[in-house]
């Protein structure tokens, strides 16, 4: 038996109130791609920031090549051979790509050999990059890449990822794999950690499954199913949604041609988007996230005014309509950010009922409120959604964040919606919770409801949605159906790999 | 290592609980600074928070606080109202000041007219002279995007030129011997707000104030444009997915403060002052301010704050007058009141815990 690169001992971690690692123990092998598997909260980001340095464990050992590791900050950490790929870049706009890498160096080479270095690795790994470029002009996957190259130039050990796919499209995921697996072929570890299931199931060695900080199993993931890990990683059994087979009815949403400027700086303006929605149709849009979600959903729930025409419901002009005027209607959204938009974090679950429901739940008379009926109101969707929290008397932000999402979701669904709009409607919520979520959204459909789901997350638009269509620059590609829609055309519509070209080694 | 830790949830008991404790400070650290200025702090504190209710002349001091407090309080709700919604309006003075001169100009419009209808109308005109003061920065905001908080400021200052302008001009009394100020509306008996019970201190105004609370207490919680504007101000994006129209918001918000405002200078000029004049106001559009959020913005504690405020008022010319205090001192123990209460307001969100230190 050779010894593990890397071999953890019941690493435990308590914060105030939650153990957040509870006797974690794994080995990585030399060369070896691990995954870390896990619902948010399962206590992933802890563990690997004790690896990383960051944070120290309040118990338990961790061993290098056999040798006590006890990284006190990440520099140690560094030097010891361990990098990490941060799930948010810490990247500056303003500089190039050489200098954001010189950066992050204790020792940076000259400008002319640090960039002949970042060349170098950039084509042995198969990472296409100008060390001249503005970071500020990159896209996500590239950025990404600068990061990783960064990790690269330290000629590491173990490479840590925190899900690195969540910003790419399918194209670049295939770059990142095959750069991955050259790194595991010359000897290199990697940590990867992330809850997509297919992903680690091409790429991982081997998996450890995380559930409420303690360890609850390991899995070859090859030879493991996608729906055996998740109910690993959930602890219960799953329920797939089912969708009913229904007939479409009329058309209930008409977008056609809009444009609309975003209303913030850093925003993405809308070009010509046309679409329809019918009734009892699920149309999916997917896309990397800053190429227009937030502006199509302010567009539809009337928090962006647009002409009157460019949006039609059930053949009346709603497009210059506000967002009251549109709940009348039957016009009802939730929006990605849970905390400042969809709801107030400091006002009360009944507060935030009221905040769409007046409307439709009659919770308002001559302006007057309503608070037996809001409270019953707040009530019936925390029960209808499984919504943990003591009462509607608790401040929304006490929840945590996949209940706040069934909340806002629930609140919208059980108003019985013509149209529903939804932004990453399952976004930092768990398993067993998204199903939940998926279900009531297919339930709504099979209703008569027309249902717009704008989402990041492939594979759950392909479990829900009838019609497919991209969002890229702000520009809306044609809907397709998503029935034989294969992983590539998606890609495709997504804008492909950005323009960047695919190296091959 | 002192750390604070973000509560899950607003503290209900410390949000009560704050006020209490920043007087007691303010007790503690004012008496101390007495202390230094070589008075006893024990007599001094005793001056000015026993002296004007429970003293020798309790009788003359206490319908003093309803006459000092009633603009404050009355002040103190609009301006809540518009603070609760995140829309700034400083300048309250102003608009006191300019309800004072459009009421008393109505009245003495009049004059020397004997009839019924002419107090009301003076309670019109003050209330339009604050709404129009405080609706130049309003659409200034919402049709240019100006800052509220700068325009309602400097337009305080025009106001004091206005008043200046009137007092040697327009509204001088004609019969006032050349000196600057206008008739005395405490002689006219149609437009003077006397008191209701006399020597109770008991006016118009202090009834206004009591009205003020109630109103703006149904509004805030039975009312869905007082959800509006509790709304903005806690998350303006969820207000506007809500359906609010901020426009309209503004202009509500700092339209009413006005209002109010104008209302308190109508009654103040029409009543305890009886003329304006050159020095007319003497800033209750300011303190206002800190009454406000002494009250935690809310109507119930605007009221008692607004007490409060006239208490420290009063008992601090007594101290003035009786130990010798510095008017300045007089003026840091107010202002020692304000920043212990925003100090103290942490604890209704954060608690302080003692922790080791730990990287990251």
């Amino acid at each position: 038996m050779t010894i593990p690169l890397l071999s953890l001992q019941g690493l435990t971690k308590a914060y105030p109130g939650v153990v957040a690692n509870d006797q974690v123990s794994f080995d990585i092998g030399e060369g070896e791609v691990h995954a870390l598997l896990g619902e948010n909260g399962a206590g992933k980001s802890t563990l690997v920031k004790m690896i990383y340095g960051l944070v120290k464990p309040d118990s338990g050992t961790m061993k290098l090549r056999g040798n006590p590791f006890a990284p006190p900050e990440p520099r140690a950490a560094r030097a010891d051979g361990i990098a990490m790929v941060f799930q948010h870049f810490s990247l500056f706009d303003a500089l190039n790509v050489a200098e954001n890498i010189a950066l992050g160096m204790e020792n940076p080479p000259p400008m002319g050999d640090l960039a002949s270095r970042i060349r170098e690795v950039s084509e042995t790994y198969g990472l296409p990059l100008d060390p001249f470029r503005t970071v500020g002009d990159l896209s996500a996957g590239e950025r990404q890449r600068v990061e990783i190259i960064r990790c690269l130039l330290q000629d590491p050990k173990l490479l840590i990822m925190d899900e690195p796919t969540s910003v790419l499209t399918p194209q670049e995921v295939d770059i990142l794999f095959e750069t991955l697996n050259k790194l595991r072929s010359e000897g290199t570890s990697i940590l990867y950690i992330s809850h997509k299931l297919e992903e680690i199931r091409t790429l991982c060695d081997h998996a450890t499954i995380l559930r409420l900080g303690k360890n609850v199993g390991e899995c070859v993931p090859a030879e493991t199913s996608a729906r055996d890990m998740a109910e690993m990683m959930v602890g219960s059994t799953l329920q797939t949604p089912e969708r009913s087979g229904r007939e479409l009815g009329e058309v209930a949403l008409d977008v056609s041609g809009l444009s609309v400027p975003s209303p913030s700086e850093f925003g993405t303006a809308l070009r010509n988007v046309h679409m329809t929605v019918r009734k009892g149709e699920v149309l999916g849009i997917g896309g990397v996230a800053g190429n227009g979600q937030d502006e199509l959903l302010g567009v539809l729930s009337g928090e962006i005014p647009t002409s009157a025409d460019a949006i039609k419901f059930k053949g009346q002009a709603i497009g210059k309509l506000g967002p009251t005027a549109r709940r009348k209607l039957g016009v009802l959204t939730a929006p990605e950010e849970r905390l400042g938009h969809a709801a107030a974090p400091d006002m009360s679950l009944t507060e935030n009922a009221l905040l769409t429901g007046s409307v439709r739940e009659g919770l308002e008379k001559n302006g007057f409120l309503k608070w037996t009926e809001t409270r019953s109101f707040a009530e019936k969707i925390i029960e209808a959604f499984d919504v943990r929290t003591p009462g509607p008397e608790n401040a929304a932000r006490s929840l945590s964040g996949g209940n706040l999402q069934k909340f806002v979701i629930g609140r919208e669904v059980l108003q019985n919606p013509d149209v529903l709009v939804v932004n990453q409607p399952t976004w930092g919520v768990d398993a067993a919770a998204a199903a939940s979520i998926r279900q009531a959204i297919l339930d709504l459909a099979a209703k008569g409801t027309a249902v717009v789901c704008i989402s990041q997350d492939l594979d759950e638009l392909m479990e829900i949605s009838d019609s497919f269509a991209a969002l890229n620059e702000g520009r809306l590609s044609a809907p397709r159906p998503t029935t034989g829609l294969t992983v590539d055309e998606i890609g495709l519509m997504m804008g492909g790999a950005h323009g960047m070209e695919v190296a091959h080694v | 290592m002192i750390v604070l830790e973000k509560r899950p949830q607003p503290s209900r008991a410390w949000s009560y609980a704050t006020p209490l404790v920043a007087v007691l400070a303010t007790m503690v650290f004012g008496g101390l600074l007495f202390a230094i200025l070589g008075k006893n702090p024990v007599q001094a504190i005793g001056t000015i928070f026993w002296e004007p209710l429970f003293g020798e002349f309790a009788f003359y001091y206490r319908p003093q606080l309803l006459v000092k407090g009633a603009p404050l309080v009355l002040i103190a709700i609009g301006l809540s109202l518009g603070f609760r919604a995140g829309i700034w309006n400083i300048g309250a003075e102003g608009q006191y000041i300019m309800g004072a001169i459009f009421g008393a100009g109505a009245g003495l419009a009049f004059y020397p007219l004997d009839a019924w209808y002419i107090f009301p109308i003076m309670v019109v005109a003050g209330a339009f002279g604050g709404w129009l003061w405080a609706t130049i920065p309003a659409l200034l905001k919402v049709r240019f995007g100006t800052n509220e908080i700068l325009v309602s400021l400097m337009l305080v200052y025009v106001a004091e030129q206005m008043l200046a302008s009137v007092s040697l001009g327009l509204l001088k009394n004609p019969e006032g011997f050349g000196f600057p100020g206008s008739r005395n509306l405490q002689s006219y008996e149609s437009a003077h707000n006397a008191e209701l019970i006399a020597g109770s201190g008991m006016h118009w105004g202090v009834v206004a104030a009591f009205i003020a609370v109630i109103f703006a207490y149904v509004l805030l919680n039975r009312h869905m444009l007082g959800f509006h504007i509790r709304l903005t101000g806690e998350a303006p994006r969820a207000a506007k997915f809500a359906g609010v129209n901020p426009a309209r918001l503004i202009l509500f918000c700092l339209g009413i403060s006005g209002a109010l405002a104008g209302l308190a200078g109508m009654f103040e000029v029409s009543g305890p002052s009886g003329q304006i004049s050159i020095d007319f106001n003497v800033g209750y559009g300011f303190t206002a301010i800190i009454v406000a959020f002494l009250g935690r913005l809310h109507p119930v504690g605007i009221l008692l704050a607004g007490g409060l405020m006239a208490l420290t008022y009063i008992g601090g010319e007594i101290a003035q007058s009786q130990l010798g205090l510095p008017a300045a001192a007089i003026q840091v123990f107010q202002g020692m009141l304000l920043f212990f209460l925003l100090a103290f307001d942490l604890l209704t969100n954060f608690r302080i815990r003692a922790a080791r230190s730990e990287v990251a």
